[in-house]
């Protein structure tokens, strides 16, 4: 996992999250206050997860293994 | 060549060649050593013929420390001893079955330190459909599905946006290439981890099952695709070896199994979580399209604004409400206030001087508005204020007469 994703919430969480947060505004009986910071943080998922679908290069590593464990290096995109 | 064994005792005279002529010739001639002679009939053997196809039973299969494999094929009438070196062994699906009817490709020869005549196996074919192959790929598949291994409750789901990808197939082939292709062209955000193993011959059962392994070591990724382009039985084999079954059944990771075209169905599919027949469709399974998350989104974010407004609207009206409370509250408030005010300005007004003006009296203010009270403030001549009941009279005063005077 690169170390974008370690910091953020992955795609998947974000999708999930933000079906909580939608079920949670259309079913329960949220103050205003509550429920707008559900939404500033829904659209805040939205924001991210498009960010990741902006992404165009596939990135692919190597994963290896030596004594010491496994280990990941870079692979060089090629274009056959 | 094989002649050439007689120089190594005594050198025959060209005449002998052949069939000795005469009993008198023995006496002279040395005897051949029994390892001369059964080396005499090895070479004759191996020379013989060229390798044939041998049908038969297969029965007292043993193998050697060394690896190599002592068989007899037999039919009703005759028995043959065989061998198979390990290196020829390794490269068969299964070890045949005790009686199992068999075809074998090998060399006549001889066994020189014994004398025994053999036939060196080079391969073995089941005999039937699919022949040995498909008896070792039935056998595992039972076996495992005794043990459960295959149960469709053992699935396990695969997650619908894997930020990784992990991928276990040959370096060199068309696979990876396949596969990256679709990735990159669905979700190219997706990082992709590639572990290489060898995925024919001897080892690639071994090189795919560590590849498996390593990626639940290094956790690394949220579904694994393990595969290679198609091929024949033989080439997809190390696919139906119970390692591989074995590393996709303990892999903590979900696996999409993408082994050749859409006809070979291999233990490693039926073990996988989901199979793919190809790893352009393994792929294609592993991530979703852009388009379609990208709608997805578009969805959430339109039910999140109704959502939001709903939540609103509610509030609104609650609001609404406690205005309409508050005002009504207010009017009750104003008219109780006017009530009491009315009352207190009836107390007032008995209270009031303007009463007694209505009564007869007057107030009598200088110029300056001073209210004059005794007669020493009157001067003869001056101008007062004499305020009554309905307005002011100017007056000019005459003269003063003090009570105190009189007395």
């Amino acid at each position: 996992m690169s170390s974008e994703e370690q910091q953020g919430p992955s795609l998947e969480e974000m999708l999930r999250r933000l079906e909580h947060i939608v079920g949670k505004l259309e079913r329960e009986d949220l103050d205003l206050e509550r429920a707008l910071a559900l939404f500033e943080e829904g659209v805040s998922h939205i924001r991210s997860a498009q960010k990741i679908l902006s992404v165009t290069e596939l990135r692919v590593q190597r994963l290896l293994a030596d004594r010491e464990g496994p280990y990941l290096e870079d692979m060089p995109a090629e274009r056959p | 060549m094989t002649w050439d064994l007689f120089d190594a005792h005594e050198p025959p005279e060209p005449a002998d060649r052949g069939a000795p002529k005469e009993k008198a010739v023995s006496n002279r001639v040395r005897p051949l050593t029994v390892a001369g002679v059964n080396a005499l009939a090895r070479g004759i053997l191996e020379s013989s013929y060229p390798p044939l196809w041998v049908a038969g039973e297969v029965t007292g299969w043993k193998r050697a420390p060394t690896g190599h494999c002592y068989f007899t094929l037999r039919d009703r009438t005759a028995q043959i001893r065989c061998v198979m070196f390990q290196s020829d062994v390794a490269r068969l699906p299964m070890v045949p079955d005790e009686g199992m009817e068999v075809r074998a490709l090998g060399t006549l020869t001889l066994y020189e330190q014994r004398g025994d005549f053999q036939l060196k196996v080079r391969t073995l074919e089941g005999e039937g459909v699919g022949g040995l192959w498909r008896v070792a790929f039935e056998k595992l598949r039972r076996r495992l599905e005794q043990e459960g291994v295959l149960a469709a409750e053992r699935k396990r789901p695969i997650p619908r946006h894997p930020a990784t990808v992990g991928v276990v197939t040959s370096p060199v082939g068309a696979a990876l290439h396949d596969i990256l292709e679709v990735l990159g062209k669905r979700a190219p955000w997706t990082e992709v981890v590639f572990s290489p193993a060898r995925v024919q011959g001897e080892g690639a059962a071994r090189d795919i099952a560590r590849a498996i392994r390593l990626f639940a070591r290094a956790n690394v990724a949220d579904v694994l695709i393990v595969g290679r382009g198609g091929g024949s039985t033989e080439d997809l084999w190390a696919f139906n070896e119970e390692q591989v079954a074995r590393a996709i059944a303990a892999s903590p990771i979900p696996v999409i199994s993408a082994v050749g075209h859409e006809v070979d169905v291999t233990i490693a599919d039926l073990v996988a979580d989901v199979r793919a027949p190809t790893p352009s469709a393994a792929a294609e399974r592993a991530v979703p399209d852009r388009t379609a998350i990208l709608r997805e989104l578009s969805a959430w974010d339109a039910r999140l604004v109704r959502g939001l407004e709903r939540r609103a609207t509610v509030q609104r009206h609650r609001l609404e409400a406690m205005q309409e409370d508050m005002a009504a509250a207010f009017d009750w408030r104003l008219r109780e206030t006017r009530t009491k005010l009315a009352a207190l300005a009836g107390k007032l007004e008995a209270l009031s001087p303007l009463a007694a003006l209505r009564r007869g009296y007057s107030v009598v203010t200088d110029e300056a508005g001073h209210v004059l009270r005794s007669v020493t403030k009157f001067e003869p001549g001056a101008r007062v204020n004499v305020r009554v009941q309905d307005g002011v009279v100017v007056c000019r005063v005459d003269s003063t007469e003090s009570r105190d005077h009189e007395q």
